[in-house]
């Protein structure tokens, strides 16, 4: 297929991949999906002003409930400093899902978006690209607003914090890239009651609301397996300006989900393409 | 069954039924043939008792839609134009929750189910649920679902459109034989062909109007010829052609990729064209048909 | 001559158990995919909110004296009822009119379109009193209840889910687009509500001049009638203003629903 021949040089996706699976123009689905949501500009921002609902609920409600909570290196924090940049990873979790499973299914299962997609020289990994890659970016957006409420709440004490937007992109990442290996994997509506059921416990088990010392030894062993409480830990380490060694390990276990997703994406589909 | 007189529905502005009569008897098969958009679903749906009529007087057997609805509909059977059944239950299940929703026992509609399973020969997918079955296998089953409560009047809206030839003719033998057990039929369709197979009497439909009435053989007795002759040309050469074919035959109507010329003797028709020097790509003979008697009360096609 | 239909109409109460007999069957096939967000999730709140996070609160004037866990169970039932209750109304709602078309399939039969929404209705409650039943006996599990009130919880959830439901389902029957219009429902009403209408903190702590948005959700009556029978501590005539406004927002929404159910469906 000599679609991408001549214009520019083959990239490493393009040189491994079987040619018809890729064209090298998943730019291209990312602009549709910026085309299509700028017409749905509520649904985003209704995606902004989410994390701020709960940041006040904390501010307001739990924060009063709870004034202290031992935080990174032990020190003690006020309540909704400690959950806010745990909040932040769990958004980013939460859209990145949702926009890879569930998105990605209804335009290919009812919208049949991909149908016509897959009838130009686009081929299904510029899908999952283009849609891991608008996940992370539509993630972004909301990492970024969301750290600008935090800002203007005070609850960014530390320059380190700056940090948190490229962190919550690394999460989204990771998490887009799992998430569409398993949409893969879908074949009815009610079986995304099962992705639910991974990502529900971890929002709520990952030490986003209380710190980790308060689940039972064994438990503590089984939390500290789960990806996003490496994405919580990072950031929250982060938003306090507590640095430790042990943060690369977290960096790392983001990265190389990042990495697992993509490839058990690509050899997923190639394997559905080539069946 | 069916009287209706200046029938009319009304959506805001839009006349969608303007005025229509019409006088369906027990045991007949009853059509309604016309275009998209002529009113025939509208009509369908006022029958149906789900949709009120905006003027005129109605009376499906023997009572009024908009004061007997349940009443009336339990005694109906419906098609709608595309298939609602339930696709996360079985075939069976289908037959049966709707056979409850006339009122019918449990053991009632169990037996009724299996009896029309066989009928819609879907027994052997008995068990399957509703969403992989094909086009045809869908069709058949809300046939068979709208036959749950044996219904004395059959409501079938576009019952074969987007069906393939084999699954029409095995649908019309099922209507047929629904036919010959006395059950009275009204459907209402865009293809000649199904009109002229199914239907005892019909009237066509336009623009929310009834433009004629009769059997299909009497409509084509008294709106068309007994053959026509299908003329086709390259592009271009056809408007030559139209001035000089003028009087070859009783009739002629010029369609954008042919000439229909209607006369007693499609073939005499053809050899005095090629005395007048008319040298067609391609000739067709055949016989009349209720599109013909479309083209000639509306000056358009039935399917466009 | 065929013989007459056997087809009869029926009363109204007996057409919209119909209904709940068609639901039943369709649920007998498909209660597994429930079993998480009606069974599994509100425990999962349960144990992360009520045990938790709960260790962290000292019991204090605002959970009036009581742990955590005991202060936030009876609500949280409440709350899961009714964000069950809006599921349930929504897109399976708008499906019936739109993409399964079952309500169309349903009004060419004997039954009516109020009749159906009533089946809607009842099939509703009879889910939300399963799933929150279920929550009952493993929060009893959990040494989540003070007393045997906690039993009364039980329809005080199921009655602050259908005053949710009726509205929702008068909004799902005026609803053409794709749903896009429930997903802003849900994180700009729903959501706030479950947060802000004093199921994890007293609405006091919400100030004054926001305090009334909590007190016009039918969420809060139901978390203050829910914690009066689970705690004690009801007077009689707040409880019954609660009860009385919970059943005026069913009332209306289901006039509403109604009015928009035949309007769809009788056209």
């Amino acid at each position: 297929m000599p679609v991408t021949e001549g214009t520019r040089p083959r990239g490493l996706l393009l040189r491994i991949l079987p040619p018809g699976l890729y064209a090298g123009r998943a730019s291209a689905i990312i602009e549709r999906s910026m085309l299509s949501y700028s017409r749905g500009w509520l649904v985003f921002v209704s995606g902004v002003l989410e994390p701020l609902f709960y940041l006040v609920a904390f501010q307001i409600g739990f924060g009063r409930l709870v004034t202290e909570v031992a935080g990174p290196g032990g020190q003690p924090m006020p309540y909704v400093a400690f959950v806010a940049p745990a909040l932040l990873a769990a958004s980013a979790m939460n859209g990145a899902v949702f926009d890879s499973t569930f998105g990605v299914f209804f335009k290919f299962k009812y919208a049949k978006t991909y149908d016509a997609m897959l009838a130009t020289p686009i081929g299904p990994l510029d899908v999952a690209i283009g849609e891991i890659g608008w996940a992370v970016l539509r993630g972004g957006l909301y990492a970024v607003a969301f750290f600008g409420v935090m800002n203007v709440m005070g609850l960014v004490t530390s320059p380190w914090a700056l940090l948190l937007v490229p962190v919550a992109l690394l999460v989204a990442f990771a998490f887009a890239a799992i998430g569409m290996a398993c949409a893969t994997f879908i074949r009815s509506p009610t079986q995304f009651e099962f992705v639910q059921l991974a990502v529900v416990p971890m929002f709520l088990f990952s030490t986003t609301f209380f710190p980790l010392s308060v689940f039972p030894g064994p438990l503590q062993v089984v939390i500290q397996f789960l990806p996003l409480y490496h994405g919580v830990e990072l950031m929250r380490g982060l938003s306090v300006g507590v640095l430790d060694p042990t943060m690369a390990g977290h960096v790392a276990y983001l990265a190389a989900l990042a990495a697992f997703g993509v490839f058990a994406t690509s050899r997923r589909l190639a394997g559905l393409l080539l069946r | 069954m069916v009287e209706a007189k200046a029938l009319v529905k009304r959506f805001g502005d839009f006349e969608a039924v303007r005025g229509v009569d019409v006088h369906v008897r027990r045991g007949e098969a009853f059509g309604f043939l016309g275009p998209n958009g002529a009113g025939k679903s509208s009509t369908m749906r006022m029958i149906a008792a789900v949709s009120p009529r905006s003027d005129g007087e109605l009376k499906v057997l023997g009572m009024d839609p908009d004061r007997d609805g349940p009443r009336i509909r339990a005694r109906l059977g419906v098609v709608p134009q595309q298939d609602n059944l339930d696709s996360e239950l079985t075939v069976r299940q289908n037959l049966q929750v709707y056979g409850r929703y006339f009122g019918l026992s449990r053991a009632h509609v169990r037996r009724k189910a299996a009896e029309l399973m066989g009928f819609a020969q879907l027994g052997e997918r008995a068990e399957d649920e509703v969403e992989p079955l094909s086009g045809g296998m869908k069709r058949r089953l809300t046939i068979a679902r709208s036959l749950v409560n044996d219904p004395e009047l059959l409501l079938l809206d576009e019952p074969t459109t987007g069906l393939d030839p084999q699954a029409r003719h095995l649908l019309w033998d099922r209507l047929f034989r629904l036919k010959s057990e006395g059950v009275t039929l009204i459907v209402t369709t865009h293809y000649m062909d199904e009109a002229e197979q199914l239907c005892d009497r019909l009237v066509v439909m336009d623009g929310g109007r009834i433009a004629a009435e009769g059997s299909p053989s009497e409509l084509i007795a008294r709106f068309s010829t007994r053959e026509v002759l299908e003329l086709r040309f390259p592009p271009g050469e056809q408007d030559a052609v139209v001035a000089v074919a003028g009087g070859l035959a009783q009739r002629m109507e010029v369609l954008p990729d042919r000439l229909l010329l209607y006369t007693d003797s499609g073939e005499s028709a053809l050899e005095r064209a090629y005395a007048r020097g008319v040298r067609p790509l391609s000739s067709l003979v055949r016989r009349s048909t209720l599109e013909d008697v479309f083209l000639r009360l509306t000056g358009r096609s039935l399917v466009e | 001559m065929t013989a007459p239909a056997p087809g009869r109409v029926l009363g109204s109460w007996r057409a919209a158990w119909l209904r709940v007999e068609g639901h039943w069957i369709w649920y007998r096939r498909y209660w597994t995919s429930t079993l998480y967000s009606t069974g599994l999730q509100p425990l999962l709140f349960l144990v992360a909110m009520g045990i938790g996070f709960g260790s962290q609160v000292e019991p204090g004037a605002a959970t009036g004296g009581l742990s955590y866990l005991h202060y936030v169970a009876p609500a949280l039932l409440v709350a899961s009822a009714v964000q069950n209750a809006v599921g349930e109304s929504s897109f399976p709602v708008l499906s019936g009119f739109k993409w399964q078309k079952d309500y169309v399939a349903v009004t060419a039969t004997p039954v009516t379109a109020g009749q159906l929404l009533g089946g809607q209705l009842i099939w509703v409650g009879l889910r939300l009193s399963l799933a929150g039943a279920v929550y009952v006996l493993i929060a009893f599990a959990f040494g989540a209840w003070q007393g045997a009130g906690a039993l009364l919880v039980l329809p005080v959830a199921v009655a602050t889910g259908l005053a949710c439901a009726a509205p929702m389902m008068a909004i799902a029957a005026t609803t053409y687009d794709e749903g896009a219009r429930f997903v802003s429902l849900f994180r700009f009403v729903v959501m706030p509500m479950t947060l802000f209408a004093g199921t994890f903190f007293p609405v006091t702590q919400i100030p004054g001049a926001l305090r009334w948005l909590a007190w016009v959700s039918p969420l809060w009556h139901g978390n203050e009638l829910a914690r009066g029978v689970a705690l004690g501590g009801l007077e009689p005539l707040p409880a019954m203003g609660h009860a009385a406004y919970l059943a005026a927002v069913f009332a209306a929404g289901g006039l509403a629903a109604r009015h928009y159910f035949y309007r769809r469906l009788v056209i």
